[in-house]
């Protein structure tokens, strides 16, 4: 591999070193979650975790687990930084992004620690590029305080269902209502636009539903703006996994296979706009 | 127990009832796709004989018309005692019928009820993997929106396969407005239209001849030259085009509106487009001195007369046969507004087209009071008939 050139002393010096056959496995995943410019990198020793904030309402995380690198060394229990995902992503696809089977751009994403910009060494074809991207101090994600105990309803979905609802969204509507119900409409998705209401419903005993335990009936409403860009995480995941807590809160796991088949993870969480409770 | 109870009373209250299922809701949806080339807004009206959909332009100049017949639909239930029609914004309804292309492997049912009492249309999806789409879309009441034309009167009547039309029509840039057809007794010609003031030797002429051996059907009174708009029609073109059904042309001499037809045993489509009125050689036309502050029929428009409207027409009017049920009345009232129109332009107006003269509810001549007609000098307020009648 071209980019092994480097010499011992220049991978000593790494914190962290990922490496990546196929950056797509990783720029992929990075755009589904890509609603801001800023993005939140923690790195442990069972992986990439990737955190976008939006209003301090909705967050939005990738998981990107050690195995799935083809190289992947850490010298620090937690390593955190702050970069800009827009320029890291044009940087990832800086090749362009051919759909030649075979020709991928192969990665290795090296960082020295606090303060030293994150060095991206990308190889295409014989080619070699250097990216450094300026690293700034990680912020603390917000913490949800969304755990399984505390969640009232919750459903898995086969995501292409929900993809065609997702484009299909009016949005004239301000926000989108989420009702889940033990019993009809069982699983509601309903916008409130210009030229009147619309209604998507998934009944529990669909072939497309995986999963159905709700156990009381809810309907919470949430910003559109903020939820429509999920639809980049759907759009790219096979399942997923729809979960409302006592508060309102709503939790959506995606469930994606990169292109060698293995599993990563995308979450979203987005606090309620206001919450409607049904009789 | 309770649940039944409640769904009979919703279906009192519903206005219209009607089931499309299996190709017929692709059927639909591309029906109000070619309506929305027209319009703006989906007039709405269900009968019993069928459920029409139609369609006008903003200056009254294009009209296109779907009538679904009752045997479109898996169940159709309409009002038969009450007239109702309403309007609503076309993208509202387009909107949900958005991915064409997938409608067919997807949607399963498609149910269309109107709720008076809500004033609500709500169209429901039954799409597959059991996934329910329902859409509940406000409506306003409206009048009647009818053009007035006779197909049978036509001198002259083509039919051809979308195909050859489709095809045709690829020749001409998309951005072009109006197009001349030309017949003889064994040709057509099809030019793009071009302003007599503009500059002959900057402009690009298209003509394409077609002999009457390539249509279906060619019966060719005398021969004429009518301009008309293309890009209405370029609806029709597509509905056609995927429905597989021949087109079928009447009109008659400049002036007269054309009509285009797209029939089966359960649809029937018809768009009614006014053409210029001016000599059969628009070429030698010239009439510089025509002021360009002429009154556009839009000055007597506003939502609650739709009903009624005055053709702009001076020289070439509609005859009679256009208005099978009207007494003569109407007609010399057109002429004393026109004569009103005249005195205000220098000339004939050329470059405008015709609006199509409607009628809401044209009444049967037993029902009509001659006093009615009489006092439609310029606009009719809203008609209090109830009888539509569709010339076709």
């Amino acid at each position: 591999m071209p980019l092994s050139t480097q010499s011992q002393a220049d991978i000593d010096q790494y914190i962290l070193i990922a490496s990546l056959d196929n950056a797509r496995n990783l720029s992929n995943i990075l755009k589904a979650i890509s609603l801001r410019d800023h993005a939140i990198f923690n790195a442990t020793q069972n992986g990439l975790k990737v955190t976008v904030e939006d209003s301090k309402c909705l967050q939005a995380n990738a998981f990107i687990q050690a195995d799935i690198f083809q190289e992947y060394i850490i010298k620090e229990d937690a390593v955190g930084f702050q970069v800009n995902l827009t320029v890291l992503l044009d940087c990832l696809t800086i090749f362009g992004g051919s759909t030649v089977p075979g020709v991928c751009t192969a990665l290795r994403m090296c960082y020295n620690g606090y303060g030293y910009p994150l060095t991206l060494f990308l190889e295409e074809g014989g080619v070699v590029t250097v990216c450094k991207i300026n690293t700034q101090e990680p912020e603390e994600p917000i913490d949800f305080d969304f755990c399984s105990t505390n969640v009232t309803n919750k459903v898995i979905l086969q995501s292409d269902s929900l993809k065609e609802a997702f484009s299909e969204l009016d949005m004239t509507s301000e926000v989108l209502q989420i009702t889940m119900s033990p019993s009809h409409p069982y699983f509601r998705l309903s916008t409130f636009g210009n030229s009147g209401n619309a209604h998507y419903d998934y009944p529990k005993d669909s072939d497309m539903m995986e999963l159905f335990q709700c156990t009381k009936i809810q309907t919470n409403r949430y910003k559109m703006s903020l939820l429509k860009p999920s639809t980049k995480a759907l759009a790219l995941s096979c399942k997923v996994s729809v979960r409302t807590d006592s508060r309102g809160f709503l939790s959506l796991q995606y469930l994606v296979r990169n292109d060698d088949g293995q599993i990563c993870f995308v979450e979203y969480y987005c606090c309620p706009d206001e919450e409607v409770e049904e009789e | 127990m309770q649940t039944l109870f409640r769904n009979n009373i919703v279906d009192k209250q519903n206005i219209m009832d009607c089931v499309a299922t299996g190709g017929n809701v692709k059927v639909l949806a591309k029906a109000i796709h070619s309506l929305s080339r027209i319009g703006e807004e989906l007039y709405m009206e269900p009968m019993e004989d069928g459920l029409a959909l139609r369609s006008v332009n903003s200056s009254r100049s294009a009209f296109a018309c779907f009538l679904l017949s009752p045997l479109f639909f898996q169940r159709y239930q309409a009002p038969s005692d009450q007239s109702f029609r309403c309007k609503m914004p076309i993208k509202s309804v387009q909107a949900v019928f958005k991915s064409l292309t997938s409608l067919d492997r997807s949607v399963e049912k498609c149910r269309i009820q109107l709720n008076s009492e809500k004033s609500r249309l709500t169209i429901t999806l039954h799409c597959k993997h059991g996934l329910l789409k329902t859409h509940n879309l406000s409506y306003q009441d409206c009048e009647g929106l009818q053009a007035v034309f006779d197909k049978e009167s036509c001198a002259n009547v083509l039919q051809a396969q979308p195909r050859l039309m489709v095809d045709t029509v690829l020749h001409f840039p998309p951005s072009l407005e109006e197009v001349n057809l030309s017949v003889s007794s064994d040709r057509v010609w099809l030019r793009n239209h071009v302003e007599d003031d503009t500059d002959s030797s900057r402009a690009m002429m298209t003509e394409l001849c077609l002999s009457s051996e390539e249509f279906d059907h060619f019966a060719v009174g005398s021969q004429t030259s009518i301009t008309f708009c293309l890009k209405e029609l370029r609806g029709l073109l597509a509905f056609a085009e995927s429905s597989g059904l021949p087109i079928s042309m009447y009109f008659d001499e400049p002036g007269s509106p054309v009509i285009l037809s797209v029939t089966d045993s359960v649809l029937e489509a018809n768009f009614v487009l006014a053409t210029l009125s001016e000599d059969s050689h628009p070429k030698n036309h010239v009439n510089t001195k025509r002021p360009d502050t002429e009154q556009p029929p839009d000055d007597f428009m506003s939502d609650d007369m739709d009903s009624f409207l005055i053709a702009m027409e001076t020289s070439e009017l509609p005859g009679p046969s256009h208005v099978p049920t009207s007494p003569p009345r109407p007609t010399s009232n057109r002429k004393h507004s026109f004569s009103e129109e005249e005195a205000l332009a220098e000339g004939p107006p050329n470059k405008k087209f015709c609006s199509l003269f409607f009628g809401s509810v044209l009444p049967t001549p037993s029902q009509l009071p001659n006093q009615t007609m009489q006092s439609q000098e310029v606009l009719a307020s809203d008609s209090e008939d109830e009888n539509q009648t569709e010339t076709s």
